[in-house]
């Protein structure tokens, strides 16, 4: 930039236009259009409340997932494509859980546990891979999801699960694709301190717990460990030369992202109601990439807000579309204006990654 | 068409980046088959001239140039390198640009190939011709014989040893039958000494067939031995224009680097002769173009050491190999203890410090502000500008220290931003490097390394960075070394000056000794 203007000099119009540079044109269509189905969701004779508490809750249940993508965009190693990976830890959590005998909020919190040495040793493994492969994490990291995700479509009928509320009724053994966990922790979050006004419910619990969680993400980015997260991130060759061990950065990152995962999909599941196995986790990665894209984080910038505006947008978006446009064409595109919407994010975002730096 | 007329001649030449005069007024003439050696330390503008010969367009992209260039008398304006090469102008780079996989006749000839029609160029149009197999090789041989040096056509590039690509390279300039003048880049760089020597012999074999040639090189012997005139180079201005046959290695020298000689600015101290604090034994680094082969090196306590020398010499990989940055051996002892080498986290307990001469790869978080830049390090190593919380459990950030010592540094080096938050990569290039200098002032070291500090900055950002540095070794007693191509810019802050030629130490003079000296070290075992 040639021209150097002083805060004092500029124009009104300046400002909004800098502000909406900084801002986006893609979120500034989303929200725009995301405000626009709010607007005429009246008029097409669906009830406003409702669909305000059905865009709070699709948040709630997703949020936890998205903010699993921050240590790992922090360290460098690119949106975490293998989200699949903690999922898996997490559904290894559930189901142990359920398996053992564990009931109510003591199943949530025993799933959690059984979950984290599982999500380590996942972790451990998957940021040993992604420090072989600098530079090409992203496409690795969306092979291992899908590897990690196809070998345990094979374990959930073959690991010996006997409890019935799970298993094929036939056999009685092996995973049923997808059961209920009323009995279990379904809603053990949502349902805490839950506010309801009239139609509009609000599940504070889940974003209670959400909010501890990013409150600690938060905190450790401003611990020593935290700041030299970033810098790898930054100029891993920075980092070296200011002592830093990348690559033990690095794999704490992928540890925290697959940790966040891991508990992402128990909230999810306590809120959604069910445990999806098998292919289920296939679905999961890419929502969560667009989400925190749209909320303005790059391949190798995301900061809470962005977890948070990203996950209201998206998530605002695909519950709201397919109502309204019901209400007044009665036709479904919501599938397709999501896998439209995420995926024209992701690359968006992929092909301005050149532009933050060098 | 005058035939008298020179083949090349050049008028007045001058050329500026961005308001940075790197070639003023240069004159010169060149006849068909003469042989011109042309000498000048690094950034003395060789390449920038040869550049505007071959018309590279980076020259036409920054302003063009000033003067005239005349081919056999005619003004020419080459807009590109095709024009050049249209003109008889032939060029061979420091790097080679040859395909690996191919074989040296397949290069030689790459997109020149002699073809021949078949039935599928008949219908579909001459994309399609076959190459002539035949043809090729024929043609290739012939380059290959008028270089005189006998390489193997059919070899494929990437079994050749280096020097043989250098000669396919030149083979590939012979094979074009307009060649007129060939203009070859340091081309003994790479080789063996055999090699040069064939090199050589080829070089006088193509001025007898009425080539001209312009041969760059750092190695002085070579050009008395082959070259019929020699033309020296400093600042962007040529210094001199003799025949080789009335000229010595040690004018040559005195030209390439002397300033006027009486140049000895300030008072300069006597080199303290104080105990080494380092001491570096057999080192050897494995740099990519910077090799250090055997240093062996005492820095004394409390001094400014300088170490100098040609691009490529080595001298950038002694800072970088003890600082662990590059696979490094040898033994380095620092204040009676030995650092182990390739562990850049040892270095910095050990309380040294580096400022790259990398700013933008190594030196700085481009897309972070100021504070963290110059904070991290400290941060990081020695623990500054963390607050404890919970009993020491957690390492909590103190933004305020670290936007204190961020201010402190801005005020003192004179940083110019628009607040300490704003990021690295919004600076310029001066201030950038300020901002590398208070990074590591910022970690309160024992020892420093600086290398490059003054590379592409200003003149006015220059003489506060070499300030500054003066100022931390003279306060704070810090022990300095700084690694500069720059001999003038060592020679006005250091006590002691070492030349680095050919991976390994030519001599430590005292910085007051006459610039010729250092010269001659420069160029005693170029490699």
């Amino acid at each position: 930039m040639s021209e150097y203007v002083t805060d004092s000099n500029r124009t009104f119009m300046d400002r909004v236009r800098e502000t909406l540079r900084n801002f986006g044109l893609p979120r500034l269509i989303i929200a725009a259009f995301l405000l626009l189905m709010f607007i005429i969701a009246p008029f097409t004779g669906v009830n406003l409340w409702t669909q305000i508490t059905n865009v709070i809750n699709r948040f709630s249940w997703n949020v936890v997932l998205v903010l699993a993508m921050v240590p790992m965009v922090h360290s460098g190693c690119g949106l975490n494509f293998g989200l699949p990976v903690g999922i898996i830890a997490g559904l290894l959590g559930a189901t142990l859980s359920i398996e053992w005998g564990f009931s109510g909020p003591a199943s949530f919190v025993m799933a959690i546990l059984i979950a984290t040495p599982f999500a380590l040793l996942f972790g451990v493994a998957y940021g040993w891979l992604l420090n072989k492969i600098k530079g090409g994490e992203m496409m690795i990291a969306t092979y291992v999801g899908f590897s990690v995700v196809s070998f345990f479509c094979m374990m959930w009928l073959v690991l010996p699960y006997k409890r019935p509320d799970m298993a094929w009724g036939f056999e009685g053994t092996g995973l049923r694709t997808t059961f209920p966990i009323d009995k279990y922790y379904g809603g053990v979050l949502s349902n805490l301190l839950r506010i309801q006004i009239g139609r509009l419910v609000i599940p504070t619990g889940t974003l209670l717990f959400f909010a501890l969680l990013a409150i600690a993400i938060w905190a450790f980015l401003h611990t020593k460990t935290g700041t030299a997260m970033t810098a790898v991130g930054s100029n891993p060759t920075f980092a070296r030369a200011a002592g830093i061990n990348v690559d033990r950065i690095r794999m704490l990152s992928v540890i925290m992202s697959t940790w966040l995962a891991a508990v992402g999909i128990l909230v999810y599941e306590q809120g959604f109601g069910f445990v999806q196995l098998y292919n289920a986790p296939f679905n999961m990665a890419l929502p969560a990439v667009s989400a925190i894209l749209i909320g303005g984080a790059t391949a190798s910038k995301a900061s809470i807000t962005n977890v948070i505006i990203g996950t209201i947008l998206f998530q605002g978006m695909v519950t709201m579309t397919p109502t309204v446009m019901n209400g007044l064409i009665n036709l479904d595109i919501s599938e397709v204006l999501r896998v439209v919407v995420s995926n024209g994010m992701i690359l968006y975002a992929l092909t301005r990654k050149s532009e933050v730096t060098r | 068409m005058n035939s008298q007329a020179p083949l090349l001649e050049l008028k007045g030449v001058r050329k500026n980046f961005f308001g940075n005069q790197v070639l003023t007024d240069i004159n010169l003439t060149l006849n068909e088959g003469e042989v011109l050696g042309l000498v000048g330390e690094n950034g003395a503008g060789k390449s920038t001239l040869m550049k505007i010969l071959f018309g590279m367009t980076e020259i036409r992209d920054t302003g063009g140039y000033g003067g005239d260039v005349l081919i056999n008398g005619e003004k020419v304006n080459f807009n590109s390198p095709f024009d050049a090469l249209a003109a008889g102008i032939g060029m061979v780079h420091q790097e080679f640009s040859l395909i690996p996989g191919f074989t040296a006749t397949e290069n030689i000839l790459l997109n020149r190939e002699p073809q021949k029609k078949s039935v599928m160029s008949e219908v579909f149009g001459e994309r399609l011709n076959m190459l002539d197999q035949k043809e090729l090789v024929r043609r290739s041989d012939d380059a290959i014989e008028k270089m005189g040096v006998h390489i193997e056509g059919s070899m494929v590039i990437s079994d050749m040893p280096v020097g043989h690509k250098q000669f396919t390279e030149i083979a590939r300039e012979l094979s074009k039958e307009q060649l007129r003048l060939l203009i070859l880049d340091e081309p003994t760089a790479v080789l063996t000494e055999q090699e040069a020597e064939a090199l050589l012999e080829s070089i006088r074999g193509m001025s007898s067939r009425g080539i001209a040639v312009i041969f760059i090189t750092h190695r002085l012997q070579e050009i008395l031995n082959v070259c019929d005139k020699v033309a020296v180079m400093r600042d962007g201005v040529l210094v001199k224009d003799v025949a080789a046959a009335q000229t010595t290695i040690t004018e040559l020298t005195r030209w390439m680097v002397g300033r006027s000689v009486s140049g000895e600015t300030g008072t300069r101290r006597e080199p303290p002769e104080t105990q080494p604090i380092m001491h570096i034994e057999k080192l050897w680094v494995d740099m990519p173009g910077e090799t250090v082969r055997n240093v062996t090196l005492d820095v004394r306590k409390g001094e400014i050491l300088g170490i100098g020398g040609l691009a490529g010499q080595g001298k950038l990989g002694i800072p970088n190999g003890v600082m662990g940055l590059y696979p490094a051996g040898g033994k380095v002892t620092f204040d009676g203890q030995e650092i182990p080498l390739n562990m850049p986290r040892k270095c910095l307990d050990a309380n040294l410090a580096f400022v790259s001469e990398d700013r933008r790869g190594v030196g700085l978080l481009l897309d972070e502000s100021l504070e963290w830049n110059i904070a991290f390090p400290a941060m990081q190593i020695h623990g500054k500008f963390l607050k404890d919380l919970l009993g020491g459990c957690i390492k909590w950030r103190d933004e305020k220290a670290i936007r204190d010592i961020t201010s402190k540094y801005i005020d003192e080096l004179q940083i110019r931003c628009t607040s300490s938050r704003q990021k690295a990569k919004e600076l310029s290039g001066g201030n950038q490097q300020k901002v590398c200098l208070a990074k590591a002032f910022a970690l309160e070291p024992k020892f420093l390394f600086v290398s490059e500090p003054t590379r592409g900055i200003d003149v006015g950002a220059k003489a506060l960075v070499l300030e500054a540095l003066k100022k931390f070794n003279s306060e704070s007693g810090i022990t300095i070394v700084m690694i500069s191509s720059e001999l003038e810019e060592l020679r006005q802050i250091c006590d002691r000056i070492a030349i680095v030629s050919g991976g390994r130490i030519a001599g430590i003079l005292p910085a007051s000794r006459p610039s010729e000296e250092f010269g001659a070290l420069m160029v005693s075992s170029v490699i």
